[in-house]
C-alpha cells in the first residue's frame, strides 16, 4: 500500500485515496467540431506507461481535493506530487 | 511427439523415466517467418497452434521473453465459464468452453478441466434480476445456466452461509454446470508442446524490442536476439499490450492495473464447485492440490510491479469469511498478483490494427484464461484471413470510435 | 501418560513445575511448559508424525521452527480444528489434541501407503500425461486425484474466536529478536527513536536459545545477555516488543504486516474472551531484518526417515527443551556447525557413532573437540543409504572421490536412532526479496545473500549471511543506528559486546551427495511434496528449464514450508541439470506470507454483522416496530414493505399501492442523495452536468435531471431545486449518491477550476418523508407548515423553506407516483417525530406506509425508470424515449458528443417501451428475454436464438387491475401495438408491445 504525501494534508496511507487515471487529458473545448476518431482518443486513448506515469488522485477519506503525481509504474515509487494546475516535473527533476 | 498415456507412462517406468523427450524444442529464432507470434502465454501459443492446424500455417515463431505461460497464464484464478450476459460475449467464451471440453484430448495433455460447476451469488434485489436477465440469455445463447433458490444454493454448496441473519444473506444464485477450472499451466504446456509439433517455433527469452514497418505495413521485429521478419506479426502479450502497440505508434484504449490472488494451506477436498459473488466481492475454488484459489477484486492505479495493495487482500478475506464462516481459520499460504489489461467496456480487443500486418488481442480483463482456447482460435482465424471470424468482429478496435461498445461491467449498481 | 523417556533431568527452559497433559494420535502424553508439540513428542520418543504427500512415506520432525515441512499435525477437533500445523511451532497446553495427517487408520500402518509401490508411475507431471481417455471417467479419475491432494481437514463449523486489527506507525521496526536484533533494537532506542520488535518466538533470543554456556557475550552466558537486553528494551518508553509475532509481510512504501498469537498457546478456557490473534499494519520509518538463517538438509539417499533432523534442530531439542533426540547419532555434515551438535549429544549421554564429513580434510577448533571427546569422524565420506521404516535404524557410508561426484571403496554400516545432517545454513531473505531487494549468490559460501535494497530497510546478522556471533551483534547494533538516524534521530554508537565463541572453518557444499547404484533410493529436495532429484531432472529433460517451470511442473516448494529448506538445493539441482550456474537461472520470488497467516486474522473483526456497516435512517427504528421487511440497498437497509398480520408480501404491496392513490401513502426517502449546491456558478455548473438546461430555473421551482457519463450513457437522474440566487438543492439516486458527489468534484477541480460553486454532501443532514395521494396535501397541512401549500402558491415541481412542527423544514412539491405528492424534509434528528406527526395527522385517511418495493410499482404504473433497473450502463435518453430533456440549444454537456458518434446515434437503439400479457393475471419475470417469433424459442429452435430485448421491470399492478412490464427493445417505439414473445423455458408468453406509461396518461391526479 503506498504511502502518497498529499500536497495539502502530507504523508497518508493509499487506502484514504481514489485514483483518477492518466493526467493531463483535456476535455476538447469544442466537442462537436471532433470527428469520431478523435473524441474516442480523448475518451478512451491512454499512453498506460511502463515507467513514468503522470496521474490524478483524489484525497478521497480525507481533504477531498484532486491533485497530480508522477509515479513509476514498474518500481510503484513515487517521485513527485503537484497540483491540479501545475506542469508535470520535467523526469529527472523530481528529486 | 512422444504420445503419453497410461500405456506410455508404464512403458516409461521400465526406463526410471530417463527416456522422455522435450516437450518442446528451444530452437534458435530463423531470419523470416511467415507469422511472428508475440508473447507465450496462452493465447499466443493456442494462436500458434491453430494457425497450424486449422490454416496450415507453421512457419510460425512464438516469442517469449521469459519462460512460457509466465504472465497471466500462470497467474490466475483459473475459472472458466461462458455466462456473459451480452450475446457477443457469450458467443465468443461459448466458443471457448467448447473448446475447452475436447482440450485435453485434442492436445494430448491433461489440462485438468473439471466442470464442477460456476455459482453466482445474489445478495440483494438488484443481484437477483441481474441474474435471471443473464440466465435468460444464457439459454436462448446456448450456454447452460440456471437460476438457483436458497434452498438449493444449500443443497448444492452447503458449506455457504445461508442463513437470513448475516450482513448480506444469500437470496438465490446462477450456476453454470459446464464451468469450473482448469490446471493453468498445463494449457501452456499442452499448447506449446502440440504446436511445436506441428513445426511452430518456441522461442523462450526473446523480447521483442521494436516493430519495423515500411509504407504503413510491418516487416518484422527486433527482439534481443536480433531481427526477425515477418509480414504478419501478431500481439498476445496481455498486460505489455499498450507498450508493444507504441512500438508501432499506436495507441489503445487499455490500461494495465494489478490483479491480486491466494491461495490457502491445502486441505483435503471440501468445495467442490466455483463460488463468486460480484456484491460481496468473494471468488473461490479448490483446486486439485486442495488449496483454495481465491481471487481479489483489480487495483484502481496503473501498475506493472505484479503486487497490489493489502486492503484489497483483507477485503476479500472478509468476503471469504463472510460466506464462508468455516474458512476463517485456514490460513494464506501465499498471495500474489498478475497484471490485467483492461478496456473501457471489460471487453477485449480481437482484430485488425491501422497497421498493415500488424494484430492485436488484448484488453481481457478478468476474461483472459477462461477464453484462451476461443481467443487462440479466432485469432489464428484473423491473422491467417486478415479478416475477423464472426466471433470476434464485434471485438475490433474501431468499436471505440463508433461507440458500439460490449460493456461487460455489469449493470451499474441499482439506485433508487 | 507415558513417561518422558527423553527427557534429560536438568537444562533448557521448560519449566519442569508445571507438568502438561497432551494427545497424539488419541494416546496421552506428557509434556512441560515451554515445550513445543515437538519437544514433547521427541521428549517421549515419539519421531513417526505423519505420512508425506505423494508417496505417504512415513515422516518424522526435521526442524525446530516454522520451515518445518514433514511434523505437520491437526490440532483441535470440530470448529476449532486447525490443519497442517507444524508440530514444531505448536506452543504445548494442557488438554491439547494433535493428529496425524494424510494418513489412514494412522501413520504407523497407513493405507495411503500403497501409493508407493505404484510410485515409479506416479512421477512428477504424470497427470497431465494420462486420465485422458475415456473423457467420462475423468470425473472419476478427478475425484481420486482431488482425495489424495491436500493434508489436513479444513474445519467445518465456523470460527468461535475472535481477531483484532492495530494501526501502527514506528521509526525502526525490527523483524527478529535473536542476537542481532536486539542489538539493533538497543541502538535505535538508544536515539529515542520509536522501535517495534517481533519476534515469531514466544522468548526473545533467536539462535541463543539454543546455544550452550560455553560461548559468553561480555563474559556472561549467552541467555543473561537476552534477559538484560529485553529487559532494557521492555522497559524504554519508546520500544514495543511483541513476542509470538512474525512479520509475514513486506509491502510497498515501508508498510509491514504482522501477526500476533495472542491465544494459540493457551487452553480454551485460558483463552476466553480475548482475541485469538491480532494483526499489525505498520508503516515503518526504516526496517532492520535480522530473520535469521534456516538450516539446509543434505540431500542424499533416502534422507527422509523418522529419526534424520537438522543438526540445529538437534542442538534446540537438548539444549533449549532438555530433550535428547536419540541415543545413538550419526551426524552428516560438510561444515563445522554440526559438530555443536555432536558436542551437545555427547554431553547429554547420548552416543555418536560417527561425524560424516564431506570435506575430504577436517581441521579446527571444533572438529578437534570432537575427536578429544572420542567421536569418530569420517572426513571425505558420505552416507550412501539409511535403513528402517518408521525410524532410522542405520546409515551406510562410504568414501567419497575427489570432487564427490562418486563413492569408492567398501560401505561401512552405523548403526544408530538418529541422523543429524547439515548443509549450511540460508539466511533467511524471504522479507527482504518481498520488498523487491534484489539477492546475490555468494559462490562461496553458496548461500543468497541481500545485495541491493530497493525500500528502507537493511538487513543484519545471519539474515545478511554474517554467522559468527561477535559479528551479528556489530552489525545489528550498527544497522539499528543507522536506521534510527536516518528516520531522523541522533545517537551515537556503543561498542559491541566481548564475544567468546568458537570459530569455525570453511564450509563444503555438495548439493547431491552421491550414492552407489541403489534401486528404489530416494533424494528428497522437497520433503512434503515427495519431490526427489530424479524428479527435477526428469523435468529439465523434459523441457521444462526455466525454474518456474521446474517448480511448477514437480510442484517443488509449493507445499506449505514455501520451500524455506528445500528451494536453493532445488536450484542447485536445476542448474546443474541446465548445465548453468545458480545465479544464471535466477532465483524464484519469494511471496508472502512469510509463514501462513489466518484468514480471520486478515479479515479481523469485520465479519458476521460487522462484515459491512449498516445505514440507516433516522425514521429506521418506527419501520422495525411496525414489522417492516427491509431491503439491502447498498449499506442502506430500507422498508421493503409493511406486511400486516398474516399477510403476504404480494398482499401487503398490493394494499399499500391502492392506498398510495387512492387516499395517502408514506414513504421514508431519507436515503435521497442530497448536494447542497452553493455559488455564482451553480445553474453552469449544472448546465454542464445534466442534459437539460437549467440557466432560466426560478428560485423555488424544481427540474428533472438526467446525468450521463462522458460515454453519453446515462448514470444517474434527480430533481434539483433552487433555494436562492446561488443556492441549488440537487437530488440524487440513494446508491449514487457519494458517486456523483465525486463526480461532481472531480469535473470542478480538475477541469472547470474556474467555475464559483461549492458542494456539500447533506444527504444525512436532513430526514425526508414523501407523501403522495389525494390526501397528502391534508396530511402536510394538518401539520401547520407556515408555507401555503395550495395549488396556486406552490405548484408542482416547485421547493418552498419554511417551519415545520417548530423546526426548518424544506417542502418539494415533486412526484415519483404521478399523485399529488410532497416531500417533506426536515433536520434529520427530527426525521422520527415528522415520520409520527404525519402518521398522526393521516390516521383519518388511512395513511399507509409503503416501502421500496410499492414505489417501485407505482413509478412503474406512470413509466418512470429507475436507474440501473432500466439502464445498465449502455443506454442513452433517446433509448428511454427521453429526448425531451435533452437539450438541443445547449453547445455541450458532458457526454452530448458521444450521443453523436456513428455507432450511437446510427446504430439500432433499444427503447423503453411497456409490455402486456394476454392473460391479465400473467406476471413477467423480471430479466426474461424478448423474441420476435414463438418458434424460435428452445426446444423447438435451436440456440443461439435472436433476442430482441428483455423485461427490465414487472409487477402486478393494482391499480390498473393487472400485470404491467417495462422493457428495452429493440427499435421498441417502432413496436408499439406488435407482438413480441417472453421466451421462458419450454414456453413462449405472447405480449402486446404498448407505449410505457399504464396509468393516468395525461398526468391529471397530479394536482389531487
Amino acid at each position: 500500500m503506498y504511502l502518497i504525501p498529499c500536497p495539502w494534508c502530507g504523508e497518508r496511507d493509499q487506502s484514504e485515496f481514489r485514483s483518477g487515471g492518466e493526467a493531463h487529458i483535456a476535455r476538447p473545448l469544442e466537442p462537436e467540431h471532433l470527428n469520431d476518431g478523435a473524441w474516442a482518443d480523448y475518451l478512451f486513448m491512454r499512453t498506460n506507461p511502463m515507467g513514468l506515469y503522470r496521474e490524478r488522485w483524489v484525497h478521497a477519506h480525507g481533504c477531498r481535493r484532486w491533485f497530480n503525481m508522477l509515479r513509476d509504474t514498474v518500481s510503484d515509487r513515487i517521485l513527485a506530487v503537484y497540483h491540479m494546475d501545475e506542469a508535470p516535473p520535467e523526469p529527472g527533476d523530481e528529486s | 511427439m512422444q504420445k503419453y498415456s497410461i500405456f506410455s507412462l508404464a512403458r516409461h517406468t521400465l526406463t526410471g523415466h530417463a527416456d522422455w523427450t522435450e516437450a518442446w524444442r528451444s530452437p534458435e529464432p530463423k531470419a523470416t517467418y511467415d507469422v511472428v507470434i508475440v508473447g507465450g502465454g496462452g493465447h499466443g501459443l493456442a494462436t500458434a497452434y491453430y494457425l497450424a492446424k486449422e490454416h496450415g500455417i507453421n512457419n510460425v515463431a512464438v516469442l517469449e521473453k521469459s519462460w512460457l505461460g509466465g504472465g497471466n497464464t500462470g497467474r490466475n484464478t483459473t475459472i472458466v465459464r461462458s455466462n456473459y450476459l451480452w450475446d457477443e460475449s457469450a458467443h465468443l467464451y461459448e466458443h471457448a468452453l467448447k473448446l475447452w471440453e475436447g482440450l485435453s484430448r485434442e492436445l494430448n495433455f491433461n489440462v485438468m478441466l473439471s466442470q464442477r460447476g460456476v455459482l453466482n451469488l445474489a445478495h440483494n434485489q438488484h443481484d437477483l434480476r441481474e441474474i435471471s436477465r443473464r440466465v435468460h440469455a444464457n439459454r436462448l445463447n446456448g450456454v447452460d445456466s440456471e437460476v438457483l433458490s436458497t434452498d438449493q444454493v444449500k443443497a448444492f454448496c452447503p458449506l455457504i452461509d445461508c442463513s437470513p441473519g448475516v450482513r448480506y444473506p444469500v437470496l438465490g444464485a446462477s450456476l453454470q454446470r459446464r464451468g469450473g477450472v482448469a490446471r493453468h499451466d498445463a494449457v501452456a504446456w499442452g499448447y506449446a508442446r502440440a504446436a511445436d509439433a506441428l513445426g511452430v517455433d518456441i522461442i523462450e527469452n526473446c523480447a521483442v524490442t521494436g516493430i519495423r514497418r515500411s509504407g504503413g505495413a510491418v516487416e518484422g521485429v527486433e527482439t534481443t536476439r536480433g531481427f526477425i521478419k515477418a509480414p504478419k506479426v501478431a500481439l498476445a502479450v496481455s498486460a505489455h499490450t499498450s507498450h508493444l502497440a507504441a512500438m508501432a505508434d499506436l495507441r489503445l484504449p487499455i490500461e494495465s492495473h494489478p490483479l491480486q490472488a491466494i491461495v490457502s494451506e491445502p486441505v483435503k477436498p471440501i468445495l467442490h464447485t466455483v463460488v463468486m459473488s460480484n456484491s460481496v466481492h468473494a471468488y473461490v475454488s479448490q483446486s486439485d492440490k486442495g488449496e483454495l484459489v481465491i481471487g481479489a477484486g483489480i487495483d484502481g492505479t496503473v501498475s506493472y510491479a505484479q503486487r497490489g495493495g493489502f486492503p484489497i487482500i483483507e477485503d476479500i478475506l472478509k468476503a471469504i469469511v463472510h460466506v464462508f464462516p468455516m474458512f476463517s481459520r485456514l490460513r494464506m499460504l501465499r498471495q500474489w498478483a498478475g497484471t490485467v489489461d483492461i478496456c473501457p467496456d471489460a471487453s477485449p480487443i480481437v482484430g485488425l490494427t491501422p497497421v498493415g500486418g500488424l494484430y492485436v488481442n488484448g484488453g481481457w480483463g478478468t476474461g483472459g484464461f477462461k477464453s484462451t482456447p476461443g481467443s487462440g482460435h479466432v485469432y489464428a482465424h484473423t491473422i491467417a484471413r486478415n479478416e475477423p471470424h464472426p466471433l470476434n468482429a464485434p471485438f475490433s478496435l474501431e468499436r471505440f470510435s463508433t461507440g458500439a461498445l460490449v460493456d461487460e461491467h455489469g449493470a451499474a449498481a441499482v439506485s433508487h | 501418560m507415558s513417561d518422558q523417556t527423553h527427557r534429560l533431568a536438568a537444562g533448557g527452559g521448560v519449566d519442569r513445575t508445571r507438568p502438561l497433559a497432551f494427545t497424539f494420535n488419541g494416546r496421552a502424553y506428557g509434556g512441560f511448559g515451554g515445550d513445543t508439540l515437538a519437544s514433547a513428542l521427541l521428549a517421549n520418543g515419539v519421531h513417526l508424525v505423519g505420512r508425506s504427500f505423494k508417496y505417504h512415506r512415513p515422516r518424522g520432525i526435521l526442524s525446530a521452527g516454522p520451515e518445518e515441512t514433514n511434523a505437520l499435525v491437526q490440532l483441535g477437533r470440530g470448529g476449532a480444528t486447525d490443519p497442517n500445523h507444524p508440530a514444531t511451532t505448536v506452543e504445548l497446553w494442557d488438554g491439547l489434541e494433535a493428529r496425524s495427517q494424510n494418513c489412514w487408520p494412522g501413520p504407523r500402518f497407513d493405507l495411503g501407503s500403497l501409493a508407493e509401490s505404484a510410485s515409479p508411475l506416479i512421477t512428477a507431471g504424470f497427470y497431465y500425461k494420462t486420465f485422458m481417455w475415456p473423457a467420462r471417467l475423468w470425473p472419476l479419475y478427478e475425484r481420486i486425484i482431488r482425495h489424495a491432494g491436500g493434508l489436513g481437514r479444513s474445519p467445518t463449523e465456523p470460527d468461535p474466536d475472535t481477531y483484532e486489527h492495530v494501526n501502527a506507525h514506528c521509526d525502526v521496526l525490527v523483524a527478529g529478536g535473536g542476537p542481532a536484533g536486539l542489538a539493533a533494537a538497543r541502538a535505535a532506542a538508544g536515539t529515542g527513536a520509536r522501535v517495534i520488535v517481533a519476534e515469531q518466538d514466544p522468548a526473545f533470543g533467536g539462535a541463543l536459545l539454543n546455544e550452550t554456556e560455553e560461548t559468553t557475550i561480555a563474559g556472561a552466558p549467552p541467555l543473561e545477555w537476552v534477559e538484560r537486553t529485553a529487559g532494557e528494551l521492555a522497559a524504554a518508553e519508546e520500544v514495543r516488543l511483541l513476542p509470538r509475532t512474525t512479520v509475514f509481510a513486506y509491502y510497498d512504501h515501508n508498510y509491514l504486516a504482522l501477526v500476533e498469537r495472542l491465544g494459540d498457546h493457551l487452553s480454551p478456557a485460558e483463552g476466553t474472551g480475548r482475541p485469538r490473534q491480532r494483526l499489525w499494519k505498520v508503516r515503518a520509518k526504516q526496517v532492520v531484518l535480522a530473520t535469521g538463517a534456516i538450516e539446509r538438509p543434505l540431500v542424499f539417499a533416502d534422507n527422509d526417515r523418522p529419526g534424520i533432523m537438522l543438526a540445529g534442530a538437534a542442538r534446540a531439542y537438548l539444549n533449549r527443551y532438555g530433550v535428547k533426540p536419540g541415543n545413538r547419532a550419526v551426524v552428516f555434515t560438510g561444515n563445522d556447525d554440526a559438530y555443536r551438535a555432536a558436542l551437545d549429544m555427547v554431553a547429554a549421554g547420548a552416543t555418536v557413532e560417527a561425524i560424516v564429513d564431506l570435506r575430504p580434510e577436517v581441521s579446527g577448533a571444533l572438529p578437534h573437540r570432537a575427536l578429544d571427546a572420542g567421536i569418530p569422524v569420517l572426513a571425505g565420506h558420505a552416507i550412501v543409504a539409511t535403513h528402517g521404516r518408521h525410524r532410522i535404524q542405520g546409515v551406510s557410508v562410504m568414501a567419497l572421490n575427489d570432487d564427490a561426484t562418486g563413492v569408492t571403496g567398501a560401505a561401512r554400516d552405523l548403526a544408530c536412532d538418529v541422523v543429524l545432517m547439515s548443509g549450511g545454513w540460508n539466511p533467511a531473505v524471504h522479507l527482504f526479496s518481498q520488498s523487491r531487494g534484489r539477492l546475490r549468490f555468494d559462490d562461496e559460501r553458496a548461500i543468497f545473500v541481500p545485495d541491493t535494497s530497493a525500500q528502507a530497510e537493511r538487513s543484519a546478522g545471519a539474515a545478511n549471511g554474517t554467522f559468527s556471533l561477535a559479528q551479528c551483534l556489530a552489525e545489528g547494533a550498527r544497522a539499528g543506528l543507522a536506521a534510527a538516524q536516518e528516520a531522523g534521530l541522533d545517537g551515537t554508537a556503543e561498542p559491541a559486546p566481548e564475544v567468546d565463541e568458537t570459530q569455525e572453518s570453511p564450509a563444503r557444499t555438495v548439493w547431491v551427495v552421491p550414492t552407489r547404484k541403489t534401486r528404489g533410493a530416494r533424494m528428497f529436495v522437497d520433503f512434503q511434496g515427495d519431490v526427489t532429484v530424479k524428479d527435477l531432472r526428469g523435468a529439465v529433460r523434459e523441457g521444462y528449464r526455466s525454474v518456474e517451470h521446474v517448480k511448477r511442473y514437480t510442484t517443488a516448494g509449493m507445499g506449505l514450508d514455501q520451500g524455506k529448506t528445500g528451494n536453493v538445493a532445488a536450484l542447485a539441482v536445476v542448474a546443474e541439470a541446465v548445465g548453468a550456474s545458480i545465479p544464471e537461472i535466477g532465483t524464484t520470488t519469494f511471496r508472502p506470507p512469510y509463514t501462513p497467516v489466518t484468514f480471520g486474522a486478515i479479515a479481523g473483526r469485520d465479519a458476521g454483522d460487522l462484515f459491512d456497516p449498516v445505514r440507516k435512517t433516522p425514521i429506521h427504528r418506527w419501520h422495525a416496530d411496525h414489522g417492516a421487511e427491509f431491503e439491502d440497498v447498498g449499506q442502506w437497509q430500507r422498508p421493503w414493505y409493511y406486511p400486516r398480520k398474516g399477510e403476504s408480501m404480494h398482499d401487503a404491496v398490493q394494499r399499500e399501492c391502492l392506498a398510495a392513490r387512492r387516499s395517502v401513502g408514506i414513504l421514508d426517502y431519507s436515503t435521497l442523495g442530497k448536494i447542497d449546491i452553493q455559488g455564482r456558478d451553480g445553474a453552469e455548473l449544472l448546465n454542464r452536468v445534466y442534459t437539460n438546461a437549467w440557466s432560466k430555473l426560478a428560485i423555488g421551482r424544481a427540474r428533472y435531471g438526467l446525468m450521463l457519463g462522458e460515454d453519453g450513457m446515462v448514470m444517474d437522474d434527480g430533481v434539483t431545486s433552487r433555494l436562492g440566487e446561488t443556492h441549488y438543492l440537487m437530488t440524487t439516486t440513494t446508491g449514487n449518491a457519494a458517486t456523483v458527489l465525486g463526480w461532481l468534484e472531480e469535473w470542478l477541480q480538475t477541469e472547470w477550476p474556474d467555475l464559483k460553486v461549492h458542494l456539500t454532501s447533506v444527504s444525512e443532514q436532513w430526514a425526508t418523508v414523501s407523501l403522495c395521494g389525494p390526501n397528502s396535501r391534508r396530511v402536510v397541512a394538518a401539520l401547520n407548515p407556515d408555507i401555503a401549500l395550495d395549488g396556486e402558491a406552490f405548484p408542482h415541481m416547485s421547493v418552498r423553506e419554511g417551519r415545520i412542527l417548530g423546526v426548518a423544514t424544506r417542502i418539494a412539491r415533486v412526484s415519483f407516483t404521478g399523485e399529488l405528492g410532497f416531500e417533506v424534509s426536515v433536520p434529520a434528528n427530527h426525521g422520527l417525530a415528522l415520520w409520527e406527526a404525519c402518521m398522526e395527522a393521516g390516521k383519518d385517511y388511512d395513511i399507509t406506509p409503503y416501502g421500496t418495493e410499492a414505489m417501485h410499482v407505482l413509478r412503474a404504473e406512470k413509466g418512470f425508470i429507475i436507474v440501473g433497473q432500466e439502464t445498465d450502463g449502455s443506454i442513452t435518453p433517446g433509448d428511454l424515449g427521453m429526448d425531451w430533456i435533452v437539450s438541443k440549444r445547449k453547445a455541450d454537456f458532458i457526454g452530448k458528443r458521444s450521443l453523436a458518434r456513428s455507432g450511437v446515434a446510427g446504430g439500432e437503439r433499444k427503447h423503453l417501451v411497456g409490455l402486456l400479457t394476454d392473460n391479465a393475471n400473467e406476471v413477467l419475470v423480471e430479466g426474461a428475454q424478448l423474441v420476435e417469433d414463438a418458434q424460435s424459442c428452445p426446444p423447438v429452435s435451436r440456440p443461439p436464438v435472436t433476442m430482441v430485448g428483455h423485461v427490465t421491470s414487472s409487477y402486478m399492478s393494482p391499480n390498473m387491475g393487472r400485470s404491467i412490464a417495462l422493457a428495452m427493445v429493440k427499435n421498441g417505439r417502432d413496436r408499439i401495438g406488435a407482438r413480441l414473445f417472453v421466451a421462458m423455458e419450454g414456453k413462449a408468453i405472447p405480449v402486446s408491445v404498448v407505449r410505457p406509461v399504464f396509468f393516468d396518461p395525461e398526468g391529471g391526479r397530479l394536482d389531487g
